[in-house]
């Protein structure tokens, strides 16, 4: 037991990790808590990727004096493919902070409930508004 | 020919960036640019379409590196019977006014045409990508174009918008989970590579654990029950335009990415009765989803929502035939994303007419619309009439191969529900037809509605056009498309 522990207990980071983030996700009612879970999240899901790519005394994918037998080097695919949603994870953190921007200049709040209770005071249908009905 | 299987992408990814640059030129450029793109990518996937009906699939080395290593593109029938949905309605999008489209006056600073065409490349290019990490970065783009589309409508809008990329992100997130998995045990990222490594290890759990993963992560992309919250906000709060392109294709690019992965790269992990029951559960969750939407539907006030509702029990069909997996589901299930994509745009574009005349969105006070406002209602009662399944309209097709493969299986739940679904959805829109077609106009701006323009009307009976002739050209397009669709993605 202790030493399947010791084996992977890395994959349990990551478990703990997205466990936390979805939690946060799920559970909390403040907006940027939300939004910091789900990078929690996201980050959960890079670490995975490189923590599967490792090798003991792995070194990098280059040819060199020791030739270019594979067992040799880190699996160079993981780490690229994670360069590449680092990126889109970058976008989609942008695009929810400029979102959370613009609720909060509306509604003055992060708090979930205070702003839906807001949005259906003011506006139950969510009716967009055409002055005399004719645009 | 092989370029066709990129055309798609290519016409309309060019097509956002000149969009960009068109903008700040002029005002009306993007939206030029944005038609002319679309029609170029219909022509290319129309021409897709027959190539790999008459040739069979096409395979695209992107870059020149061959596949195994390299990223590949592939066009098998599928993937264009899929392009040449999204394309279409993409342009029929685009072609509809763009004040009642995006609820905005096109204004310099809110690119909204190349946030459209972003929407319809990520899509086009999750259908014809040939590589699982490929997917999720194009999963990723029409994701990020659809928060900006979704924050136009107004303050719900935003929030509505902000709660989708909550779950949209988890579901892209748990995605790249199960590539992860699956990467880590077969050592690959094509489809047609892993699905020869897959099946020596179908029993293993790594496997399991990633055809889960993967199933909800593309279950809460496909708004499947009950995956399904984010949707009735996001598409009842969007503009019309917007809130049509999100039910009529985006929903169904997770359902493709479901059928593809689960049919053609986890294959026997999938169909076979070995580990986890994920095609039992899709099955009983389908039809819950059904079940939940068409009851609420019912009990919606405002004619958006009660759209996104019937999109919910909509997918559910799409989730059943997926569950069922027999060849006459399948039919179904691909038929049905082709029905619902035609009325549910027809019917939300329908409603953007109403709002651009009247500004209404509440049912109640559509009374006596049906007079005023007589082509494009008009349309709307063809739509629906297919959405209840009316032969010889498109919708009732799809149902009909649902209730055959159910009863072909003595599956007389999944019958049940569907039958009894149809009825619901009578109900409320025979309720609709009283308040629109029947009563007199009570309210001012009712009684002085002018018809809708040219262009809202057009592109609602092109859709409505193509409801009768898919309804009437059932059999050949099931014996030409469908139907060899269904019999590779069981072989």
């Amino acid at each position: 037991m202790i030493d399947l522990f010791l084996d992977r207990y890395i994959y349990l980071f990551v478990l703990t990790l997205l466990a936390i983030g979805l939690y946060a996700v799920l559970a909390k009612t403040d907006l940027m808590k939300k939004l910091i879970g789900l990078t929690i999240f996201s980050t959960a899901t890079f670490l995975f990727f490189i923590e599967g790519s490792l090798k003991e005394d792995g070194t990098v994918p280059i040819i060199d004096s020791r030739g270019s037998d594979p067992t040799l080097y880190v699996d160079p695919v993981p780490h690229l493919l994670i360069l590449t949603a680092i990126v889109v994870g970058v976008g989609i953190l942008g695009v929810g902070l400029a979102l959370l921007v613009r609720i909060y200049r509306a509604h003055g709040t992060f708090d979930e409930g205070i702003i839906v209770s807001h949005m259906n005071d003011e506006d139950p249908h969510g009716v967009p508004h055409y002055p005399g009905g004719h645009p | 020919m092989n370029h066709l299987a990129i055309l798609p992408l290519l016409f309309l990814l060019s097509g956002a960036i000149l969009a960009v640059l068109a903008g700040t030129l002029n005002k009306n450029a993007p939206q030029v640019v944005a038609i002319t793109a679309t029609a170029s990518a219909l022509i290319a996937s129309m021409l897709g379409l027959r190539t790999v009906t008459q040739n069979g699939p096409i395979s695209y080395e992107l870059g020149g590196w061959p596949p195994p290593i390299g990223i590949e593109y592939t066009l098998d029938t599928l993937s264009a019977f899929m392009l040449v949905i999204v394309t279409f309605i993409g342009m029929l999008i685009a072609i509809y006014p763009a004040r009642i489209a995006f609820d905005h006056v096109v204004r310099r600073n809110v690119p909204v045409y190349p946030l459209t065409l972003l929407l319809l490349a990520g899509l086009t290019g999750v259908m014809s990508s040939g590589d699982l990490f490929h997917l999720f970065v194009f999963l990723e783009i029409f994701a990020i174009a659809t928060y900006g589309l979704v924050a136009l409508g107004g303050d719900r809008g935003v929030f509505a918008s902000f709660r989708y990329l909550l779950f949209g992100t988890i579901g892209s997130g748990l995605y790249l989970l199960g590539v992860g998995f699956l990467y880590f045990s077969t050592g690959t990222l094509n489809m047609a590579d892993m699905a020869q490594i897959l099946p020596e290890m179908a029993g293993s759990t790594t496997i399991l654990g990633a055809l889960g993963l993967i199933t909800t992560g593309l279950g809460l992309k496909m708004a499947l029950f009950p995956l399904h919250i984010w949707l009735p906000d996001a598409h009842s709060f969007s503009p019309p335009g917007v809130a049509a392109l999100l039910a009529a294709v985006q929903v169904k690019a997770g359902a493709y990415a479901l059928l593809r992965i689960l049919f053609d790269v986890f294959g026997p992990a999938y169909t076979g009765s070995a580990g986890l029951p994920v095609a039992q559960l899709l099955a009983w969750f389908g039809m819950a989803g059904i079940v939940y939407g068409s009851v609420l539907a019912t009990r919606q006030s405002d004619v958006k929502r009660l759209l996104a509702y019937s999109t919910v029990a909509q997918l559910g069909y799409i989730g059943v035939g997926i569950g069922m997996g027999s060849r006459l589901a399948l039919i179904g299930a691909v038929l049905h994303v082709l029905n619902h994509a035609l009325m549910k745009s027809a019917l939300f574009l329908v409603a953007g007419g109403i709002i651009q005349r009247t500004g209404l969105k509440e049912i109640a006070r559509f009374a006596g619309l049906g007079k005023r406002m007589v082509p494009t209602m008009s349309g709307f009662a063809i739509a629906a009439l297919s959405m209840v399944g009316i032969p010889p309209l498109a919708g009732f097709w799809s149902k009909f191969y649902l209730i055959w493969a159910a009863v072909d299986e003595n599956n007389w739940a999944v019958a049940l529900v569907i039958v009894s679904s149809s009825m619901i959805t009578l109900v409320y829109f025979l309720r609709m037809f009283e308040t629109i077609f029947v009563r007199d106009a009570s309210e001012a701006i009712v009684a002085n509605a002018k018809i809708a323009s040219p262009t809202v009307i057009g592109t609602v009976w092109a859709l409505c056009t193509a409801i009768i002739v898919v309804g009437i050209a059932n059999v050949a397009i099931v014996r030409n498309f469908v139907g060899p669709i269904a019999d590779s993605l069981i072989g």
